[in-house]
């Protein structure tokens, strides 16, 4: 269970993130959905501790994470596994040795050097890749590998953590529909199959309404809306993403990267089946 | 229409007048650096004259650099070496009487810059992630460690090699010290601009998987910036090889020593000798790096 409390991060005037108090029960999958700059993803850098917060805490199963410093820290970063929208991985390194630096945070200074994992580790990004699907690209260079491929390849170094929560931030606001598809039902089967927690930045509300089973939103730092994707509303739909005071209709089938968006009804009646 | 054309009519004048004053920059920036060239030359002396004597005896005066030309085509002709068709196999070798020495210290001077890289390479490398100001730890440190590459690559190698001489004697350990030192300063200052201009998402990446520095370094950095590096250790071993057959001068090793005793000695054609063996074995070793530079950038797509 994540628990942030009052969490806030100022950038100078700005509050990016502005006393977030919210829970995060263990196994779900979370979307955060919300307008450009609303602080969606400053929110998981916090909890992954990529940045500090301004004021608040954090807490994991009562643990205090705000606190944590050296080497916990870097043990609480590899426990929940970061995706990037831009994938972040090493272009000139191949696509295993990619997947193995999810097991950095165990690694020694002399294996560093040396670029060596044990043969544990080299099974367990093998099976992750093979999961994945992209075993037979496992010695390319990741570089040479499409959108999706690579957000695959992240995924599969998230996996290699053996993380308790993921975060994903915009995971698929770079790929074309049909990847961005892939990616969002491997997030979805990890999160089933493995009882990993998923957090999930999300611009697009119909892959939101399809995948999560919560949707949080945030305007200007603040949580504005909490609870099912049923219960998102035309009123608060406008809400979160309304110009303020001008006439403003949202059209879900315009913003969508889902390749069936009529159809988000009968696929989420199928993954609650 | 007739507002299309006046919006057009309107930038019409709008780019003339950036023209115009475009120009005008243009024209008073020229005045300004033929000034500055001016003005530097009448500093250094090119307008300077001299007293000097005819032939016929009669005295003038004359600018310096005028005067001085003739005596650089003077200097050039005592070097060269008296070579005749019919004996120029024994013309030769008494143009390269003392080739036997010189080959050991052209090997020695070569080996000195060999040295001198691999110094140069290890030190620079290492300190080139935490000057980087995008990589380093920490703001003090990366400007510790920038004053420190300033200051040994300032110093000019000839100032360290004496420096080393005194120190540890005449040889080329003060030689290889001298350049290396020289070498690091000057590898991890290029070293650290290709760090400053690599992709940082990539170690945002390692980090989040709970990687530290070092890993980041590792892991995100190092795959980066490898060709650059290669390609900048090879440049660097031309240019050791350059300051190392020179630093003998002051008693650091390879063929600097030679090149005093010959102009000491005033032995104008053993200096020409010397000249030619430096310019033949550069041109082959520039040749040799450019060969091995461009195979290895081939290759080092493949390392990491």
């Amino acid at each position: 269970m994540l628990e942030l409390y009052s969490l806030k991060k100022s950038f100078g005037q700005v509050n990016a993130v502005d006393d977030v108090t919210v829970t995060i029960e263990a196994g779900q999958m979370v979307g955060i959905i919300g307008r450009s700059g609303a602080g969606k993803s400053t929110l998981l850098r916090l909890v992954n501790r990529l940045i500090e917060p301004t004021n608040g805490s954090i807490l994991f199963n009562g643990r205090d994470i705000t606190k944590l410093w050296g080497r916990d820290l870097r043990l609480w970063r590899a426990s929940c596994a970061m995706i990037f929208q831009q994938f972040n991985l090493v272009e000139r390194m191949d696509v295993l040795t990619n997947v193995l630096i999810g097991r950095v945070a165990h690694q020694g200074p002399l294996s560093t050097v040396a670029r060596r994992f044990r043969e544990e580790e080299r099974a367990l990004a093998v099976q992750a890749l093979d999961r994945l699907d992209l075993l037979s690209q496992a010695l390319q260079k990741a570089g040479t590998l499409s959108g999706g491929q690579q957000q695959r390849v992240a995924i599969a170094k998230a996996l290699v953590q053996r993380p308790e929560i993921m975060l994903a931030d915009e995971p698929i606001a770079s790929l074309d529909p049909a990847n961005a598809t892939r990616v969002m039902d491997a997030l979805r089967k990890i999160n089933r199959e493995d009882g990993i927690t998923v957090l999930v930045n999300l611009h697009t509300l119909d892959t939101a309404r399809t995948y999560c089973d919560r949707i949080i939103a945030m305007r200007a730092g603040r949580i504005v809306f909490e609870g099912l994707p049923a219960e998102l509303t035309r009123e608060r739909l406008q809400a979160i993403y309304g110009i303020d005071g001008s006439d403003f209709e949202l059209d879900e089938s315009v913003t969508s990267t889902a390749i069936a968006p009529l159809t988000t009804s009968q696929s989420r009646q199928k993954t609650m089946a | 229409m007739t507002d299309l054309s006046l919006a057009i009519r309107n930038f019409e004048t709008d780019y003339a007048d950036a023209r115009k004053s475009a120009r005008r920059v243009q024209a008073v920036s020229t005045l300004l650096f033929l000034g500055a060239v001016l003005f530097s030359a009448y500093v250094g002396g090119f307008f300077a004259f001299t007293d000097v004597t005819l032939p016929s005896g009669e005295r003038v005066s004359m600018l310096k650099i005028w005067a001085g030309l003739p005596r650089l085509g003077e200097y050039l002709e005592k070097t060269i070496p008296t070579l005749r068709f019919a004996t120029l196999g024994s013309d030769l070798a008494e143009w390269f009487w003392r080739w036997e020495t010189w080959l050991r210290l052209l090997w020695e001077t070569i080996l000195i810059a060999y040295a001198a890289t691999v110094l140069g390479v290890f030190g620079g490398f290492l300190l080139s992630f935490l000057a980087a100001r995008n990589l380093s730890p920490g703001r003090p440190v990366s400007v510790v460690v920038r004053r420190y590459l300033e200051i040994i690559r300032t110093v000019p190698e000839m100032v360290w090699a004496l420096i080393f001489v005194f120190c540890f004697g005449v040889g080329p350990l003060a030689g290889v010290l001298a350049i290396g030192l020289h070498a690091t300063g000057s590898l991890g200052k290029l070293y650290s601009e290709a760090n400053e201009n690599i992709d940082m998402r990539p170690l945002d990446g390692i980090k989040a998987s709970g990687g530290n520095w070092f890993q980041q370094m590792r892991y995100g950095a190092v795959p980066q910036v490898i060709p650059n590096v290669i390609s900048y250790t090879l440049l660097r071993f031309e240019i050791n090889v350059r300051s190392s057959s020179i630093i003998g001068y002051v008693g650091a090793g390879g063929l600097g020593q030679e090149i005093r005793t010959a102009m000491s000695l005033q032995e104008y054609t053993d200096l020409s000798a010397l000249f030619v063996i430096i310019l033949f074995s550069m041109t082959v070793i520039d040749f040799l790096s450019e060969r091995l530079r461009h195979r290895i950038i081939g290759i080092s797509e493949h390392w990491t």
